[in-house]
């Protein structure tokens, strides 16, 4: 008979180990589908590990790819927390995107200090009225957020393709549909010559510090874990529940907008209906990894940034595909679950009593 | 105006039935993973799974009913992943599902690329094809629509009654309430609550990757990244519309392929005047009102989402 | 005639973590008899049954029953199946009961084999009814047990035991639902049934009925057996002595005169979609240093009544006032700042997040006030003295203040919430349920922490529905009943009692 009991508390040490091991388990476990397609195991593992230490080039791709990872993650961690299921990420990040390119591509014009502000703030904006939606379904007609948020991403990104076909479609695009770049002056600065890294990511490393005092050490972020915890006794507390529930979603909402924003203004320059890769969606990978923890979330981002670059660049020199990478990170959300419940749970298996 | 032309065509009912498929099998499987007290957001990515398993068999030289079999068989491996996490180790339902949508889908695509690496245009098979029943089919109107759909959609239609007569007529099917509504009933009456949940989970799951196998063997012949597109979600909502009810979730299911198949027509009836992506829009448009609209009167079973451990106090 | 033993426990023992909750407990039962296994909360008479019938699997010791042959066997350990089939059901104290099946359904429960492609439904319908024309036990066959009465359900839960052919019943607190009335009603046709040779196992914290209706009395204390006599040789005092391990003072009551008022319902009504939880046209005014009682069966309005006190509804009509100012649309926070300290009868479920720390909720109430934050920042340093010091003023004890709820005793956490609530000098106090299941020394801890209060000025709101605790307690008393008021000034059981069940005089 198996036996649970619970721990009288989790250690840090424990905090700390159970997602690093979670993360080693996942890459031990990439193996099997390497080996499944053939390939030298040691070679890919090599390949990888190139693919991000190897140049000072491939560790900034890698910095550049983890940039909206930690938004999302950001936008998950602070939205979990309060039990708020905001899988929608994806099409608040686009939202975002869209709000940067409306204001960036020559709507309103001024200088640098002007702009990139107006722009970051209006992504967040943006992003933070999508999840406002399902969040007021919730609140208001009891409607299960996870199914509307997640529905929502679709009907976003379908409005973007609407949008790139219409009024923000580039009409200098060749017929493709793409919005016109972002202006000079509306673009997050470049960090360094010759590299794609920019100001998204000292922008997202400031967004999970506020993020980690505000929900350690403010009563908002108090409100905030006690609704999630137990909202009856949050409510029977003097806890507004619903109002707490509406500020989470605009927060977390402005989050993953902000993960479109530096894509858009950092990175790409002008809106395609292809801006992210499930960037959304890996977002709660990275929440998960991190312990939901906004301090855990820049060190998850920056491992599974890794395993996407260093997955990509070993693709490329191998021939496997870099669906492994997606593999990777879908394997270290299980590794993860399962061991967050050794970590609360004492396991011993107890010999059936012999009569 | 041309709209009532289009409900007296019978190719309109025809591809409401088509469209309606994969979500009839998907409702089923997320119905009895819930009445069983688990919700499965696996759903999403056990279609893909699915879809890609039923495929490849049949390329790799199955006949069409093994790939059926594969299909289901892939389903069942990742509702007994999902079983696992979610009963004797009472995981997060919500997380755990995701983990299993990007799991499964993961796995589909890694595996159609590793298998197909040079391909550019997606390989066809001979995917099942409608059926021509005698005297049936000539009926006017009906005949068509009912009787010249694929055999997987007689299986979908098949499936709703047997989940109907089992969830209302057996001793399993009470048992299977139970334990979505109360594990302690069940617990205390000597049945196992782990062996109940597991059982649905899988069986659910495998009706979920049926739908998928519908979408490359039926619908289409060919594997598409992508080509599940929400179906998985839909039938999330479409489980809570039909207050868990197999009568109400083949209703619904029929609706909204009715409400699809509606959407192509008028695009192309009016895509001159409004962009096509309005009509894109509309089904899910239509299944978060559909939410909204039922929400507060969902007969939610009570113990969906609440962990239950033997022996605990 | 020579009695035959049916069960016979050998040296069970179990432990959760630190805490043995039984250990190496003898017990033998025999035919036609009636066993009552005494003690008070806590002390292992629940953990004892779930090992019997195979929810627990002991860490020690062997269940043995009769095959009804002459012999015994032994039971493999957690398989409930394996209790069913020896002949033993058992009634639980929380109802084990799918909401959204009807009656029939969930007494057929796991009686047919799973796979079975039909359902005799005849079979078990006949057999039902004579069962319930044998124990004089009725109940709608067809209703969803969501749409049944507690005391129904109790039923249903018997039934559904003797159902299974049952020679052995575990009763655990089947009473503590009930009027006194419905409580003498069961056992009446419990002597029925045991007169046909069934044997009783009855779990009691209640000693007046233990007296009344076993044959033999096991007491047990601390997970331990401390006694075992037949119930002819029993003396009331000597058995409350041995549950309980000493003698306990009943709290000194005061005189304390009325002060001013305190609490106004003026012709309140709440309406919850189902008259008998719903409350109903109530009016009447509650002054310092008076503890009203309220009495009555549960579901029948009470809980209406403390979320109201709560803020957690608005009334539909009438006027709530606290020290004479109307409330417009109370709500938690607004009657906390009025002054309404809350003691939440689900003490687990609202009464403290159990995944935050001690410190932490010992401030949940209080997050607007400029000693626990400063800017919307809080202040760590005072939460943390602030914690220490109501835990040692209340005599909260764990594992320390940074500790999760979770691993705090229900006493401890019962003794937290009295300690946020109370510290802030509430005028109001609304106590729901404020000992069950806690043992004699939390519960006469919280007792008199009450009664302190209500010497400082504060009125006080009891709702129990133990009987006992309001007559001991309270310096008024109210009964409950189809979601109206009845002030009461009898102290006599029975009387009150008949108030319960709907009979005014």
């Amino acid at each position: 008979m198996m036996q649970l009991q619970q721990r009288q508390s989790q250690s840090m040490v424990m905090a700390v180990l159970i997602p690093v091991l979670a993360a080693l388990v996942a890459l031990l476990l990439t193996a099997l589908p390497l080996m499944l397609a053939g390939a030298n195991v040691g070679e890919a593992y090599q390949q990888m590990y190139l693919g991000v230490f190897g140049s000072k080039f491939a560790f900034t791709e890698m910095l550049t790819r983890a940039t909206p990872l930690i938004f999302t993650g950001l936008a998950a961690a602070v939205a979990f927390q309060a039990r708020l299921w905001n899988i929608g990420a994806e099409g608040q990040l686009y939202l975002g995107a869209m709000a940067a390119v409306w204001i960036g591509t020559g709507l309103i014009d001024g200088p640098a200090v002007l702009m990139v502000p107006l722009v970051v703030l209006a992504g967040a904006l943006a992003g933070g009225l999508g999840m406002m939606g399902p969040a007021v379904l919730k609140t208001r007609f009891g409607a299960d957020e996870v199914v509307t948020s997640l529905l929502l991403n679709f009907i976003i990104l379908i409005f973007v393709q609407m949008m790139l076909e219409g009024p923000l479609k580039d009409p200098m695009g060749l017929g493709w549909p793409q919005s016109m770049p972002i202006l000079d002056q509306a673009a997050l600065p470049k960090l360094m010559d010759r590299m794609r890294i920019h100001a998204g990511l000292p922008l997202a490393l400031i967004c999970a510090v506020i993020a980690q005092i505000m929900l350690t050490r403010s009563t908002w972020g108090f409100r905030v874990r006690a609704v999630g915890a137990n909202p009856a006794a949050a409510r029977h507390a003097g806890i507004n529940v619903n109002r707490t529930l509406l500020g989470v979603a605009m927060i977390s909402g402005a989050l993953a907008g902000m993960a479109g924003v530096s894509e858009v203004a950092g990175l790409k320059g002008y809106l395609t209906s292809d801006l992210s890769p499930g960037f959304g969606y890996t977002g709660i990978v990275v929440a998960m990894l991190a312990g939901l923890s906004p301090a855990g979330v820049v060190v998850s981002a920056l491992f599974i940034a890794s395993v996407f670059v260093g997955a990509d660049s070993m693709s490329r020199a191998m021939g496997v595909s870099s669906y492994l990478a997606d593999l990777t990170v879908a394997l270290s959300l299980i590794c993860v679950l399962v061991g967050g419940f050794f970590g609360r749970f004492k396991v011993s298996f107890a010999k059936k009593a012999t009569a | 105006m041309d709209i009532l032309q289009i409900f007296l065509n019978e190719s309109f009912w025809t591809a409401s039935l088509r469209i309606a498929t994969p979500l009839i099998f998907g409702v089923m499987g997320a119905l009895l993973c819930e009445r069983a007290g688990v919700l499965n957001l696996g759903i999403e990515g056990i279609f893909a799974a699915g879809a890609m398993a039923g495929w490849l068999a049949v390329y790799l030289g199955a006949p069409l009913w093994l790939g059926v079999g594969a299909a289901a068989l892939a389903g069942a491996f990742f509702g007994l992943l999902h079983a696992i996490l979610t009963v004797p180790l009472g995981l997060s339902q919500h997380v755990s599902g995701l983990g299993i949508t990007m799991l499964a889908t993961s796995s589909a695509y890694f595996l159609y690329r590793t298998a197909l690496p040079d391909v550019t245009s997606p390989p066809r098979i001979t995917a099942f094809q409608p059926l021509d029943t005698p005297l049936l089919s000539d009926i006017p109107f009906i005949g068509p629509i009912l009787f010249e759909q694929t055999a997987l959609t007689w299986l979908a239609f098949l499936c709703v009654g047997l989940v109907w007569w089992m969830l209302d007529r057996t001793p399993l099917g009470v048992a299977l309430k139970a334990v979505g509504d109360n594990p302690d009933a069940v617990n205390a009456q000597g049945l196992s609550v782990y062996r109940l949940r597991f059982a649905a989970v899988i069986i659910g799951s495998s009706l979920m990757a049926l739908g998928g196998a519908f979408l490359t063997m039926s619908a289409f012949d060919a594997f598409f990244f992508g080509m599940v597109n929400g179906r998985g979600w839909v039938c999330i909502a479409l489980v809570i519309f039909a207050s868990w009810r197999p009568g109400r979730a083949l209703f619904g299911a029929i609706l909204f392929g009715m409400f699809d198949a509606l959407q192509v027509r008028l695009q192309t009836e009016a895509g001159a005047i409004i962009p096509s992506q309005i009509f894109l829009m509309t089904p899910y448009v239509l299944s978060i009102i559909a939410l909204v609209l039922v929400a507060r009167r969902a007969d939610y079973p009570r113990a969906l989402l609440q962990p239950w451990f033997k022996g605990q106090r | 005639m020579e009695k035959t033993p049916v069960l016979r426990l050998r040296g069970l023992t179990k432990t959760f973590g630190p805490i043995t909750a039984a250990d190496a407990i003898d017990l033998t039962l025999h035919q036609g008899e009636v066993l009552a296994l005494l003690g008070e909360n806590g002390a292992g008479k629940t953990t004892l049954m779930n090992m019997l019938f195979g929810h627990y699997t002991p860490d020690g010791g062997t269940v043995e029953v009769s095959d009804f042959t002459g012999g015994m066997i032994t039971l493999p350990a957690g398989q409930p199946q394996a209790a069913i089939d020896a002949g033993i059901g058992m009634v639980h104290q929380h109802f084990t009961l799918a909401e959204n099946l009807s009656v029939m359904d969930n007494i057929m429960l796991g009686s047919e084999p799973l796979f079975a492609l039909k359902r005799d439904r005849k079979a078990a319908r006949d057999k039902l009814r004579k069962l319930m024309e044998d124990t004089g036990l009725h109940v709608p066959v067809d209703a969803r047990i969501g749409t049944l009465s507690v005391g129904e359900r109790q039923r249903v839960e018997i039934l559904k035991a003797l159902f299974r052919d049952t020679r052995i019943l575990v009763l655990d607190e089947p009473t503590a639902v009930l009027t006194p009335q419905e409580a003498d009603g069961l056992f009446i046709a419990l002597r029925e049934i045991v007169a046909r040779g069934l044997s009783i196992v009855f779990i009691s914290h209640k000693l007046r009925e233990v007296l009344a209706f076993s044959d033999h009395i096991a007491v047990l204390r601390h997970g331990q057996k401390v006694g075992e006599l037949p119930t002819s040789e029993a003396d009331r005092k000597a058995i409350a002595r041995l549950m309980v391990g000493a003698e306990n003072a009943t709290p000194q009551r005061a005189a304390v005169s009325v002060g001013a008022p305190i609490l106004g319902f003026q012709n309140i009504t709440v309406k919850t979609g189902n008259a008998r939880t719903s409350l109903n046209d109530l009016s009447f005014m509650l002054h310092a240093g008076e503890i009203l009682g309220i009495a009555g069966v549960s579901g029948n309005g009470q809980s209406a009544f403390a979320q109201l006190l709560s803020g957690l509804i608005t009334p539909d009509s009438g006027t709530l006032s606290l020290q004479g100012v109307a409330q417009e649309n109370p709500t938690p926070k607004s009657m906390i700042d009025s002054g309404v300290g809350r003691i939440p009868e689900d003490r687990h479920h609202d009464g403290v997040i159990s995944t935050m720390s001690v410190a932490e909720n010992m401030v949940l109430e209080r997050l607007d006030d400029p000693e626990i934050q400063q800017r919307g920042f809080l202040n760590k340093t005072a939460m943390a003295e602030n914690a220490k010091r109501l835990s040692a003023d209340y005599d909260v004890r764990g594992p320390g203040i940074t500790a999760r709820a979770t691993l705090l005793s229900g006493g401890n956490i019962q003794k937290l919430i009295l300690a946020r609530v109370l510290d802030r000098d509430p005028k109001l106090i609304l106590a729901n349920q404020p000992t069950r299941g806690l043992d004699f020394g939390a519960a006469a801890e919280v007792n008199r922490r009450l009664f302190a209060a209500r010497s400082n000025g504060a009125a006080v709101v009891l709702i129990s529905e133990d009987l006992d605790e309001i007559l001991q307690l309270s310096d008024r008393i109210m009964v409950m009943h189809d979601g109206t008021l009845t002030e009461t000034d009898s102290r006599d059981r029975a009387e009150i009692g008949l108030i319960m069940a709907g009979q005014t005089s």
